[in-house]
């Protein structure tokens, strides 16, 4: 397990409008892991994935405190949230790609950016097909509509579009929950091979998901952060009564 | 009971059927009438289409010219810019409205926009006429104060709202993870307006400048009154011209019934109905969805 | 990195002025069309112009106009509603259906002056009738039918599947489930259609300059119904305020009489539109109250 710590998160509290979204979350994320968040609908663990790219922005009524520390730089007082999208890509739970070929897709990132070099992005679509275990299946069809394509590789290729931009860090909604078993399955190894290089933050609705693949798992429950540690640890030997009921399949 | 089921289903079908006996004498007295340029007076379909000598007698011994150039280019041109002028600001104003501050867009904008789309074209052809013609005399020392410039603009705001609200339909429609995954990959509100969202919505946006266009087209009397009425292809946008619409308008009433010019109205009139057969295909095409390859 | 962040983003900000602009000039445009409009027609208003002798004055134009339109949402709403209604319950999907919804475009997207020469066609030559107010008002409703017909589909097809469902699982025919449950139940929606059309109606001249004819001579003590200054008779030629406003530019003569027209006729299109709007915000209001108000439950 690796040692540096990636995000810093100190007394994270979420309101939209008067609802209590997230309560006082602590916790270390760890670099080139996969870390798992999960629990029931609506305990707010994807609310909270979303304050680490302050996707919350856009949300008029949303209103974040505490801090949060990216190698050690505040992300709202001291970030940009541009700049920190383009390091913190994020992977939807809807396959969401945009109605523009397989290419124009997966260049859209660099393009932002500003490179306009047709070699350099043909290099960068290539590079981050391949990464995400897609190039075989696509390289013929770059110029085709990417809404024509199956769930499981609508859902690789937004993994190839973020990791166009050479972000840090990859934040998982859900990625799997719409797709089939094998699709899945490739997701997921894909996730187990991409942590070498990335973090990965990962939510999700199916336990079975995080036991098989994250390094470390943290349970929320009601908008707080019930127990975080190392996912076998708290699979075998929760510590919270709640986490283990959860775990067990008792309510959820 | 079932008696009364038979009957009231009879009714609503012919109801039905009277919208498509209505539309479809339309077009074959149109085009019976229209056909009479051709067959009855002997001109090709060439010579109505190409020619600028437009020159029908007014008397059912023919021998006239029916060459209609000059209006369909001065429609052409009318509408062109009139679209040239209109796209761009409505294309803003639903931008506006939709993206940049939806909430003033939904409960102010959207509503003012549909309600000024109801003003009747009369009303903005008489302040065409009573406020740009004076206006373009002084300022651009026009002798007539008429152009086809005047024309473009008075269309130009008369589908104004038209394009407007179709645009922000369109706009709306488009699917808010599209817009979340732009945001997720760190683009700035304009990068995801032109890159992702209006590249999304692009057939409802043509869609809506195509039913601008159709409703320019169609307009008679707003631009008889400012395009200053005289049969000549146009020079410049400060010409005076006519349209197809414009002189159907103003000649059919003075035609003689049987004759060649009123032959030649007609014909005009039926290629007013293909264009707007023609502007529903168009739509039709931009939205049709696309094959895979 | 940091300098392609920032140009982005000074990019951005740049957009949004321009758009911002773009949104106060439209503004600007058409309140400034309205105003100027409204402000003109008053300046230029003599008491005078409001009176019903159809010599310098707006009445019996006025009166016309609303005569009118009424004639013609007699014709056309009966025909729409019962379109409407068959495209939404009885029509199945095939060649029939696709014919009848391509006339419904055709026709809503043919220009006004195409269809008043097809009631001067219809009505005058071929009919022989005179220009008259009957003539202009049959014009009308050609123009108003698609929109009543697509307003009472849509608000058919709009309501909750549940109703129809209900309904005809009661034992009730189809018929008796339009009749009973889901006119009613869209009745406003199709009433928002209807004023919309008005609206339309008052508004439009290019289908009546051959069709309507510009009687304005009125007696209104007349009791002969078949006298051409009748005012009931819808067979004299009747000119609305809008081929009133065409007149006047075409001979030119009386400029404040056009102003005060324009400005009659653009209040009361306005005030239609804007009554439409209402009633439709009100009926979605009132939906998104109920919808609310069951979940509660």
């Amino acid at each position: 397990m690796s040692e540096k710590v990636k995000f810093e998160i100190r007394n994270v509290n979420l309101h939209y409008g008067d609802f209590h979204a997230l309560k006082n979350v602590n916790m270390d994320i760890m670099e080139n892991e996969i870390t798992a968040f999960i629990g029931p609908s609506g305990c707010g663990k994807s609310t909270f994935l979303k304050t680490l790219n302050r996707m919350q922005d856009f949300e008029e009524s949303a209103r974040v405190d505490g801090t949060i520390k990216m190698d050690g730089t505040d992300i709202y007082k001291d970030m940009d949230g541009i700049a920190l999208r383009h390091t913190v890509g994020m992977v939807f739970q809807q396959p969401n790609p945009f109605p523009k070929s397989v290419y124009d897709n997966v260049a859209y990132g660099p393009r932002i950016f500003g490179i306009k070099k047709k070699a350099q992005l043909d290099q960068i679509v290539e590079r981050s097909l391949r990464q995400a275990a897609i190039w075989d299946e696509l390289k013929d069809r770059l110029n085709k509509s990417a809404l024509g394509l199956s769930g499981g590789q609508q859902q690789r290729l937004c993994i190839a579009r973020a990791l166009a931009v050479n972000p840090d860090v990859l934040l998982m909604d859900e990625p799997t929950s719409a797709l089939d078993p094998i699709s899945t399955s490739k997701i997921e190894d894909l996730a187990v091979e991409l942590k070498k290089d990335y973090t990965i933050i990962m939510v999700t609705h199916n336990m079975q998901q995080a036991a098989r693949i994250s390094d470390r798992t943290a349970f929320f429950l009601l908008g707080e952060m019930v127990e975080y540690g190392p996912t076998a640890q708290l699979f075998a030997n929760p510590s919270d009564p709640r986490t283990e009921r959860y775990i067990t399949g008792r309510f959820g | 009971m079932f008696k009364k089921e038979y009957a009231w289903r009879g009714i609503a079908t012919i109801g039905g059927l009277i919208v498509i006996g209505l539309t479809l004498t339309i077009g074959v007295f149109l085009a019976y009438r229209g056909s009479a340029t051709f067959f009855q007076f002997h001109h090709t379909l060439g010579e109505f289409l190409g020619s600028a000598d437009w020159n029908p007698v007014d008397s059912a011994a023919g021998g006239g010219t029916v060459g209609a150039l000059i209006f369909i280019v001065g429609s052409l041109v009318t509408c062109g810019l009139a679209l040239l002028i209109a796209t761009p600001l409505s294309l803003g104003a639903a931008v506006f409205m939709t993206q940049i501050s939806p909430r003033i867009g939904e409960k102010f904008f959207r509503p003012v926009v549909q309600i000024f789309a109801g003003i009747p074209s009369v009303v903005y052809g008489w302040v065409g006429l009573s406020v740009l013609v004076p206006f373009m005399r002084v300022a651009f020392h026009q002798q007539v104060g008429q152009s086809i410039l005047v024309a473009a603009i008075v269309l130009a705001v008369m589908i104004f709202p038209t394009i407007t609200s179709m645009t922000a339909d369109a706009l709306t429609a488009v699917p808010k993870t599209n817009r979340d995954g732009a945001y997720g990959l760190g683009s700035t509100r304009w990068q995801t307006i032109y890159r992702v969202i209006i590249p999304a919505a692009k057939s409802g946006i043509i869609t809506a400048i195509i039913m601008g266009l159709a409703r320019a087209f169609g307009e008679a009397l707003a631009v008889a009154m400012v395009i200053g009425q005289t049969t000549a292809l146009p020079t410049s946008i400060f010409s005076t011209s006519k349209t197809i619409t414009t002189e159907v308008a103003a000649q059919m009433g003075n035609a003689m019934e049987g004759g060649e010019l009123k032959a030649a109205l007609w014909t005009l009139s039926f290629l007013l109905f293909l264009i707007s057969l023609f502007m529903i295909w168009l739509i039709h095409r931009v939205n049709a969805p696309k094959k895979e390859d | 990195m940091d300098k392609r962040i920032a140009s982005a983003k000074r990019a951005d900000k740049i957009a949004t002025v321009i758009f911002c602009i773009i949104a106060a000039m439209f503004f600007l445009l058409l309140f400034g069309f309205a105003g100027y409009v409204i402000i003109r027609g008053i300046m230029s208003a003599k008491p005078s112009m409001f009176g019903f002798t159809g010599y310098d004055d707006i009445g019996n134009q006025l009166f016309n106009t609303i005569y009118l339109v009424f004639i013609s949402l007699l014709v056309c709403v009966p025909i729409g509603v019962f379109a409407g209604i068959y495209l939404a319950m009885y029509a199945k999907p095939g060649r029939f259906t696709k014919f009848l919804r391509m006339c419904i475009e055709t026709l809503s997207s043919l220009p006004s002056i195409v269809v008043g020469l097809f009631g001067y066609l219809v009505f005058l030559i071929v009919l022989g009738m005179d220009r008259s107010l009957l003539a202009g008002a049959l014009s009308i409703s050609i123009i108003t039918l698609p929109l009543i017909t697509t307003t009472t589909e849509d608000a058919i097809k709009g309501l909750p599947s549940g109703y129809l469902q209900g309904s005809l699982g009661m034992g009730a025919t189809k018929w008796q489930s339009v009749y009973h449950v889901l006119l009613p139940a869209c009745l406003p929606r199709i009433m928002t259609g209807v004023i919309l059309a008005a609206g339309r109606g008052f508004g439009e001249a290019a289908a009546l300059l051959y069709t309507a004819g510009s009687g304005s001579r009125l007696y209104w003590a007349s009791t002969n119904i078949h006298s051409a200054v009748n005012p009931w008779n819808v067979m004299r030629p009747a000119e609305t305020l809008s081929i009133q406003i065409w007149n006047l530019q075409v001979n030119g003569q009386n400029q404040d009489l056009a102003n005060v027209s324009s400005a009659v006729l653009m209040v009361l299109v306005l005030a239609f539109s804007i009554l439409a709007n209402a009633l439709s915000r009100h009926i979605q209001a009132k939906n998104a109250g109920q919808v609310s108000g069951g979940k509660k439950r």
